[in-house]
């Protein structure tokens, strides 16, 4: 079983639901993950393709009501975390397993001083006094690169990078096994994207943590990840290691993924987008959900749903089409 | 820091002489005088000018109203009309007992909104956030008077628990207190309950949950100290109008403080204590609300950088 130890997460089968008054919005609809210790795992969609609710799920942070979570397995290093109760659950969020968000802006209590907020968890979950605590919580500034003086700062007097770094030194306080990064630099301009990638990936590799990396930008995976799962309408339609993904796409909604990125090489080139929008959550198609947006659609791909089937490897990807013998895509023409 | 504070202060004297010109000017205009009222009954004109005279009423407005900021200047606030006494004097005898009640009963009311407040934020639209509001509602419902007066029948007159009225003993408060904090607790706990609301969405508190703090105290820790600015504002407005006097408890409970003071003087039309007890009572306003301000810069360090900022500034220009 010594395989079973080196998984950090295992999840079969998610389902995520919010019931309101009028309509019932289906966010995640049936996704499995397996990560082994040590691995980065890109989780690429578009904005409301479920990614960020998916990754609150493992800490079970999702909102109930309206929130509503089925889920046939969901270990994290190995503790079953659906049958944990509040307390033990605030045990792990945070020393198992800690999340980064998307806004630094707002992420940060703007009341308590960053060394507090730093403090706080390294207290809960290390069993530190306040003086340990604090001289741990200047250290971690100091890891990522802000000078320990500044602990006794307020948010508002931190710049918009230096508080993800601030946030970033919050998440990996207590050393988690899996680290869940929400579109870490979605906020932040490019220079400032790039150290801090950079910072994530020394301070992942020093501690080998797992890391799972939601993002919509396919360079930050390219740059950070291992494995690649992409998500569309609730589900992943594509998951596979790097090299399978980017060279060899099986998937429309991949496809479009990339031919909408700009090229640099041919400045002249229109910028091809994935015309349409993704379905309506409260109202998903019976079929294929890419169906409508999709060029090489047939009838069959709005009757019937695709399943995730096997292109050798790790590669796995959910499309009717290559249920007819001889079906390739051919990048560039995706899209119309 | 301390230039704001002085500021602050300075600021109070435009207020003062503004605030004691209206009073002093719409007490001139209100027809009658206090020597109408005073006057023996069959008192002739001339002995009513006579009084006049002597009170220096016959003197114009203008002339009144700088001779007494003229006194007022030397910290002389005057002699009532009415009783003889020193303005000053007769306001501090009544002071305590008002400041006694007014932190009293916010006392009660901070007691009773607040963790109320809080109870229904994290609750919202189940029935036991509409209890609370109901209940707050009706705390603000019922007139001062006849909820002072029901709670003398329940606990005076039949359990015997506490003194209907005065305030020699210290259980005396306890009546007067709750009447005036119900009467508070629906704003209070209105406010509190929609800031707690706003802050509970904020993505700070996702932040905090995530890191494994239990959820009390990301409740009571970190969201109630977002949320405090909107309730000191309330429980700082509270104060300053409950400083100013409560009439109808005072009357009630036979409580012997400012209000009582005020108001029975703006019947004898006795000009110098009413100036002067309003006066005092606005410096009372001011202090309170300074305090306010500066409190919120120890909840919020962005206001206090603020302060601090405005100080720089003025140094630069």
């Amino acid at each position: 079983m010594a395989e079973q130890k080196d998984m950090v997460l295992e999840m079969e089968n998610l389902n995520v639901k919010f019931v309101l008054e009028e309509e019932t919005v289906e966010a995640v609809n049936g996704i499995s993950l397996h990560m082994r210790t040590g691995e980065t795992l890109g989780l690429v969609g578009e904005t409301g393709a479920g990614k960020t609710t998916t990754a609150l799920s493992i800490l079970k942070l999702i909102d109930s009501p309206p929130g509503v979570l089925e889920c046939d397995r969901m270990e994290v290093c190995g503790q079953d975390v659906l049958k944990m109760t509040t307390s033990e659950l605030e045990h792990i969020r945070g020393s198992l397993v800690s999340m980064i968000f998307q806004d630094p802006m707002t992420s940060l209590n703007p009341v308590f001083t960053v060394g507090q907020q730093i403090a706080e968890s390294l207290e809960r979950h290390e069993n530190l006094n306040k003086n340990d605590a604090w001289k741990k919580a200047e250290d971690m500034l100091e890891l990522v690169g802000i000078p320990r003086e500044r602990a006794i700062e307020y948010p508002h007097q931190f710049s918009g990078g230096m508080k993800q770094r601030v946030i970033i030194a919050i998440a990996l306080a207590c050393s988690p096994r899996l680290l869940i990064a929400d579109e870490p630099t979605t906020a932040l301009d490019v220079t400032i994207q790039a150290q801090i990638l950079h910072l994530m990936k020394e301070l992942k590799e020093k501690r080998n943590t797992s890391v799972i990396m939601i993002t919509h930008d396919l360079g930050i995976v390219a740059e950070t990840c291992d494995r690649v799962a992409v998500m569309y309408a609730g589900r992943i339609i594509e998951t596979g290691n790097l090299d399978e993904v980017f060279n060899h796409t099986k998937h429309p909604y991949t496809e479009g993924l990339f031919n909408s990125l700009p090229n640099i090489k041919k400045r002249k080139h229109k910028l091809q987008p994935i015309h349409g929008l993704m379905p309506d959550p409260t109202n998903l198609p019976k079929g294929c959900a890419f169906a409508p947006r999709c060029n090489y659609a047939t009838e069959a791909c709005k009757e019937r749903r695709p399943e995730l089937m096997g292109f050798g490897g790790t590669h796995q990807a959910a499309c009717l089409a290559y249920e007819q013998a001889g079906f390739h895509i051919e990048r560039g023409k995706t899209n119309g | 820091m301390h230039r704001y504070i002085i500021k602050r202060l300075l600021l109070m004297i435009p207020v003062i002489i503004g605030v004691s010109f209206l009073v002093f000017f719409i007490m001139d205009l209100a027809p009658g005088d206090a020597v109408d009222l005073m006057a023996p009954e069959g008192a002739t004109a001339e002995d009513l000018m006579a009084i006049r005279h002597d009170l220096g009423l016959d003197q114009p407005v203008v002339i009144r109203y700088i001779r007494y900021m003229g006194g007022m200047l030397h910290g002389d606030m005057g002699i009532s009309y009415v009783s003889k006494t020193d303005v000053f004097d007769t306001y501090m005898q009544k002071l305590p007992a008002t400041i006694k009640l007014s932190f009293a009963s916010i006392l009660v009311s901070v007691l009773l909104s607040v963790p109320l407040g809080i109870y229904s934020a994290t609750r919202q639209g189940t029935i036991q956030d509409n209890i609370s509001m109901v209940l707050a509602m009706i705390g603000l419902s019922m007139p001062n008077f006849w909820l002072g007066l029901l709670l003398i029948i329940a606990f005076s007159l039949h359990i015997h628990l506490f003194p209907s009225g005065g305030d020699q003993t210290l259980s005396a408060i306890v009546l007067p207190a709750l009447t005036i904090g119900t009467g508070l607790m629906a704003t209070l706990t209105r406010t509190t309950r929609s800031s707690m609301l706003d802050v509970l969405k904020q993505e700070y508190l996702r932040t905090a949950r995530a890191k494994g703090i239990p959820e009390k105290t990301v409740v009571m820790s970190h969201a109630l100290r977002n949320a405090l600015i909107p309730i000191i504002t309330i429980i700082g407005t509270q104060l300053a109008g409950v400083l100013g006097g409560s009439v109808l408890t005072e009357t009630v409970f036979a409580w012997p403080g400012v209000g009582r003071l005020i108001v029975d003087s703006l019947n004898m039309r006795d000009t110098p204590l009413v100036t002067g007890s309003i006066i005092m009572t606005t410096i009372l306003l001011s202090i309170v609300l300074l305090l306010v301000d500066l409190l919120y810069a120890v909840v919020d360090p962005r206001i206090k950088a603020q302060y601090i900022i405005k100080r720089g500034r003025k140094k630069r220009g």
